[in-house]
């Protein structure tokens, strides 16, 4: 026998269900409970840099959209700062960097509206290239799934960023790589999350 | 150069598996291919932070907070209360709960959901708190009630309370479920069978707290949830990547 260590355990993961909606965005399930929402405004009023749009799809393994998935962003403002005390530095006032976004009940589409991150801090040296952290929960999802979105207009940083380098077979990088396009002057990027199959994107056990 | 500490790594033993066959909406929701582990940089250690604007103080009473002026909602008064820890067991303080339930009946208010049993007109089934500076945390709701769902042909889940939980960085996000102890249909349900660890289905399961009852008023349920630690030692980096 030894001592015991007295660590906790985690307490257990489950699925988020059907009706996530109820208790993470009551509007969507169908009625209005609270003075405001919380993650439909990511960037505050007085966020710099380019406003974007990010859209896409969940995919399962049949190849059909989830309808009822529900995603968190977490996010740098354009300087590579997180509105966090270790974040990297200040933030525009009312800058949180966190955002809640749920699929469309009949198509499955998503997207919300952001500003562009800057690059982040590396873990030890030099940085990041600019992305975000996504979040992902639904019915029939066991624990929340963690992944990245990179951009397409991003090719050096991307090369030369640690977590991509992390991923051994290179074409399974562009899983995480969002595709730009432009509309009415504003980018728009698409990021469609393949949950199982050749194309499956990366998840990161963070 | 000094790195803030790291979470500890998930203990992948006490969750469940993405792909749980007899859970079967997670057959086509699991990935297969094996998640890339990534050592924490400033993406993951941070996460958001909420404060007392962001909610009112009555979103924590399921009692009130839908229901009309002078009434209630029908079912069992209860306080669902705890602490939120980690795994260093210190609490996690101001971070965002927030829970969500079917009513006595277990009827979701919910677009989708068609159970038969009654929507209750005062109950919306939605609350969210701060926990205060000892990672102290409580609810007023009544109690849910158990529901048919579509699985096996006959399968019911256990009456519980959905729970949302941030911590203090992005890799501390957990949603979970709370069950009530001595309910039959916890060892039976596909959904809690998915965690492959006894001990942890005991850990999600709330206590009767006699002690923190409201004498004829509300029954009490204790339920700590723990999210996970973080390295307090400094340490030698490792050069990430390439």
């Amino acid at each position: 026998m030894s001592q015991d260590l007295a660590y906790l355990k985690e307490s257990a993961s489950q699925t988020a269900g059907p009706y996530v909606h109820i208790g993470l965005a009551p509007g969507a399930a169908g009625f209005d409970i609270y003075r405001q929402e919380l993650g439909h405004d990511i960037t505050g009023p007085n966020a710099k840099g380019d406003r974007i749009r990010i859209e896409g799809r969940v995919i399962d393994g049949m190849g059909a959209p989830i309808k009822d998935v529900l995603l968190e962003v977490w996010q740098a403002n354009a300087n590579g700062h997180y509105a966090h005390p270790e974040g990297g530095g200040e933030v525009e006032d009312g800058f949180r960097g966190w955002g809640r976004v749920i699929s469309d009940f009949d198509t499955g589409e998503w997207s919300f509206e952001t500003v562009k991150p800057g690059k982040t801090q590396g873990r030890n040296v030099g940085t990041q290239a600019p992305h975000l952290n996504f979040w992902i929960v639904a019915r029939g999802i066991n624990i929340g799934l963690n992944t990245r979105m990179y951009f397409e207009d991003e090719v050096e940083a991307n090369d030369a960023d640690p977590v991509l380098n992390l991923i051994e077979w290179k074409h399974r990088r562009t899983t995480l790589i969002a595709q730009r396009s432009e509309e009415g002057g504003m980018s728009v990027y698409r990021f469609d999350i393949q949950l199982q199959g050749e194309n499956e994107t990366v998840f990161f056990d963070v | 150069m000094t790195q803030p500490g790291e979470f500890y790594q998930r203990k992948r033993t006490v969750h469940p598996t993405a792909l749980t066959p007899d859970y079967k909406t997670s057959v086509a929701r699991s990935p297969r291919y094996s998640m890339i582990s990534l050592q924490n940089s400033v993406s993951e250690i941070t996460g958001p932070r909420f404060g007392h604007n962001d909610i009112d103080t009555d979103d924590n009473d399921l009692l009130k907070n839908y229901a009309k002026a002078d009434e209630s909602p029908i079912g069992e008064r209860i306080i669902l209360h705890g602490r939120v820890l980690d795994e260093n067991a210190r609490p996690v303080p101001n971070t965002l709960v927030e829970i969500w339930q079917a009513n006595a009946g277990g009827r979701y208010r919910h677009k989708k959901d068609t159970y038969l049993a009654p929507i209750d007109p005062n109950f919306g089934g939605c609350g969210r708190t701060l926990s205060d500076e000892n990672g102290y945390f409580y609810f007023r709701t009544v109690k849910p009630g158990a529901y048919p769902w579509r699985n096996m042909v006959n399968n019911w889940r256990p009456a519980h309370i959905h729970v949302s939980v941030f911590g203090s960085g992005f890799v501390q996000r957990l949603i979970t479920q709370c069950y009530f102890e001595g309910d039959p249909l916890i060892p039976i349900c596909p959904i809690v069978q998915t965690i492959p660890d006894a001990d942890a289905i005991d850990q999600l399961t709330a206590k009767l707290d006699l002690n923190a009852t409201i004498p004829l008023d509300s029954i009490a349920y204790k339920f700590d949830i723990v999210l996970r630690g973080r390295r307090s030692t400094l340490f030698e980096n490792r050069l990430e990547g390439n």
